[in-house]
């Protein structure tokens, strides 16, 4: 494996000892730490502290509908694959407030709202994650207009990416060309290397910020060794891949099938929850809400977090235009693979699984979309040869 | 040369919030029908109001009830007055039909995208509305009727649900009377003295003195009436790129950031809501998309 450009630029190696003060410098320069923490048997975003705050020695198991953790004796930092929240709750929070209205004799004034962003670090951003944090900055800043929470919180960001040592089951990021190597829009990328004789980062700088942070740390060059051992752990989570998805004119492909019968199947299935839009580190929809307080004195409007699973997200005066649940499937799943090329220049998957690992009932696009091209009513889309598009030759 | 340049200049500086409402005060509400009212509004402290395209909307505010896209419905050669007409029908619509005036509103906008009036001159144009589809049509007629002479045949064909639904009454009145214009106006079921036609307005399309060949159709009304015109449309000969519709979606933003609008691969608020039937065709052969 080699990167994008042919040439590898892994530089410097840290300690696991030494590792407590990349936090430290990080903090003393003012940034908040988020990263995983354990909560509820489950692995969330969080503020950090210290190293000692990261899940270390555990291990996930994922599968369709199903997550389960496991603590091992390794005394791996970074062993477990994502959780169910994505690094989108620091840049596009689930509740905002837009702003409040004032009520005076028959008129009110709105009062803008301060959106102070924070200084943070993200601390174990994952390359698909770092992939996902991309399309919605096309999204969100890539417009006429703007959304300056986004934009502002955006501009306040150092990010450490932590290339995967291990794919999940529910995993397809080769397929979406989104990892497991962290490709850019990093300012420090990790490989953690964990031997029998030695635990260390192989460091990556990706930016200047991230170049003057490492300069302030303790390591040490890498040697070639050092990088070759990094490259085979990338290289073998790539074979591990847990899932694949045939990505070839797979516009195309969706856009000929709008009728096709597994549609009906899926949606049939399907409990038309949302969690697959809360969990997808892309979906971007939003509603917004209007309320009083019991005077009627002031007002606000909230921005949150919508799915387009409901009935009122499509609703106009006589009804929803997508009403029926395989519609809404279909929306969903054309919107991710198909609708968001046109759109963006680019899918809106990154191969992350979640949606995969959290649907109550384990549907999983990866076999929707195999299903649909593989009895698909043009013959030009049915799959060639197993169907792998990054083959790593 | 110049497309080159255009590339390479900077984003627009984005200096204001897009989710941020100005503030308007309503300086007259006036009922057009039994259930569509139109209100004039000026922006309040004297501020300025922006220039709109005929076809644009703007995402109004009722102060605690809720925020919704409606268009501009006045003339865009006017920069003393905001209007809009409205049909109640539901929860912000029927708040905003008991305002009252002096009261304020939020206003977002203008958005979207227009009727390309002005660039098709020395076209026939055939004007088709159904319902409060003439008030987002009812710009572009203004400015087609500024220019007249700069025009061929232009038509209107509005359809309505009884005689008593038939929006800006004296106004069509006026037009056929000052301007060469053709206006049928058509209802769904006649009630007392009406004596126009019954019948949809997709009826009308046949008969209609337009030259298909030189002729730019404008289209805004329920999505049905909308699907069925243009087939209609098409049937006499005009060109799908020539046929223009106004689409309605839900919408929580306005500039292309909720997601709510789409339709397709379309973003309805920023790439529409006036878009070339030749670039819809295919979704609006299909359902609940
Ligand atoms: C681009 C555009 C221009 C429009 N121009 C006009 C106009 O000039 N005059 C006019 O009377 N109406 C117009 N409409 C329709 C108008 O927006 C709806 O009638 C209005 O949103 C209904 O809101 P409500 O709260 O009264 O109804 P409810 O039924 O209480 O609706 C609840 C919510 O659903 C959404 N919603 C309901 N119906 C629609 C709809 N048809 N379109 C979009 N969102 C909807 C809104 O968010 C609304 O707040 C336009 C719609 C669009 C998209
Ligand atoms: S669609 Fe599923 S796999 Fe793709 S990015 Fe979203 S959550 Fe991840
Ligand atoms: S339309 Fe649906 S799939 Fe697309 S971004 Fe919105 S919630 Fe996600
Ligand atoms: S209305 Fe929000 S994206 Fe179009």
């Amino acid at each position: 494996m080699r990167a994008k450009n042919g040439k590898v630029s892994t530089r410097a190696v840290i300690d696991r000892q030494d590792f407590q003060q990349l936090f430290d410098h990080l903090s003393a320069q003012g940034y908040q730490l988020v990263g995983p923490r354990l909560r509820d048997n489950a692995i969330v975003y969080d503020e950090l502290s210290a190293v000692t705050d990261l899940p270390i020695g555990y291990v996930d198991e994922q599968e369709k509908g199903s997550y389960r953790l496991t603590k091992t004796a390794q005394p791996t930092l970074f062993g477990y694959g994502l959780g169910p929240q994505s690094w989108k709750k620091y840049l596009f929070p689930p509740v905002v407030r837009l702003w409040q209205a004032q009520r005076h004799n028959g008129g009110f004034d709105v009062i803008p709202e301060d959106h102070e962003p924070r200084l943070l670090a993200l601390i174990g951003v994952r390359p698909c994650e770092l992939k996902a944090i991309a399309i919605q900055d096309r999204v969100f800043m890539g417009g006429a207009y703007a959304d300056p929470i986004y934009q502002a919180q955006r501009e306040q960001l150092f990010i450490v990416a932590v290339n995967c040592g291990k794919a999940g089951a529910t995993c397809f990021c080769t397929s979406m060309d989104a990892g497991p190597r962290a490709a850019s829009g990093y300012d420090l990328a990790l490989t953690e290397i964990l031997e029998a004789n030695r635990h260390i980062f192989l460091v990556d700088a990706g930016s200047e910020k991230g170049e003057a942070v490492l300069r302030t740390i303790p390591q040490r060059p890498a040697t070639d060794l050092d990088i070759a051992a990094g490259e085979r752990i990338i290289a073998q989570t790539a074979e591990q891949m847990g899932r694949v998805l045939d990505t070839n004119r797979i516009k195309e492909m969706l856009y000929a099938n709008y009728e096709h019968a597994r549609w009906d199947q899926v949606a049939a299935r399907c409990l038309m929850c949302g969690n697959c839009t809360q969990v997808c580190p892309t979906c971007f929809c939003t509603t917004v809400e209007d309320v009083t307080d019991l005077s009627a004195a002031t007002a606000e409007r909230r921005r949150v977090w919508d799915t387009c699973f409901s009935l009122d997200f499509s609703y106009i005066v006589g009804g929803s235009v997508r009403a029926s649940p395989k519609a809404r499937y279909r929306q969903w799943m054309m919107h991710k693979l198909a609708t968001w090329i046109d759109q963006f220049g680019s899918s809106g998957c990154v191969g992350c699984g979640r949606c995969i690992t959290w649907c109550p009932v384990g549907i999983d696009i990866t076999e929707e979309a195999r299903a649909i091209r593989s009895d698909s009513e043009d013959k030009r889309f049915t799959p060639a040869t197993g169907g792998r598009k990054h083959e790593h030759a | 040369m110049t497309a080159v340049m255009q590339a390479r200049l900077p984003a627009p500086a984005r200096l204001r919030d897009p989710m941020l409402p100005s503030l308007y005060r309503l300086e007259r509400l006036q009922w057009d029908t039994r259930d569509t009212f139109s209100m004039d509004l000026l922006p309040q402290n004297g501020a300025d109001m922006p220039a709109f395209k005929p076809g644009q909307f703007n995402m109004v505010y009722v102060y605690g009830v809720g925020e919704i896209p409606i268009s501009i419905s006045g003339d865009p050669g006017r920069r003393d007055v905001l209007i809009h007409t409205t049909r109640a029908v539901g929860t912000v619509t029927r708040a905003m039909s008991e305002m009252k005036v002096g009261d304020t509103l939020g206003i977002r906008g203008p958005f979207g995208t227009a009727w390309p009036v002005d660039a098709v001159r020395k076209h026939d144009v055939v004007i088709i509305a159904g319902g409060i589809g003439l008030a987002p049509l009812r710009p572009a007629m203004y400015r087609i009727l500024a220019t007249r002479e700069h025009f061929g045949r232009v038509v209107l064909l509005y359809g309505a649900r009884t005689p008593g639904d038939v929006l800006y009454r004296r106004e069509l009145k006026q037009w056929r009377s000052e301007f060469d214009l053709d206006v049928f106006v058509t209802v769904d079921r006649a009630t007392g003295s009406w004596r126009g036609s019954v019948g949809l307005v997709t009826q009308l399309i046949g008969r209609a003195p337009f030259d298909p060949l030189n002729t730019v159709a404008m289209v805004c009304g329920p999505e049905v009436m909308m699907r069925f015109t243009t087939l209609e449309l098409e049937k006499r000969g005009i060109d799908r790129n020539n046929i223009y519709i106004s689409f309605e979606r839900n919408m929580k933003c306005g500039v292309g950031l909720c997601g709510h609008c789409q339709f397709g691969s379309v973003f309805v608020c920023k790439e529409g809501p006036v878009l070339r039937y030749s670039q819809m065709q295919h979704l609006l052969s299909k359902w609940e998309i």
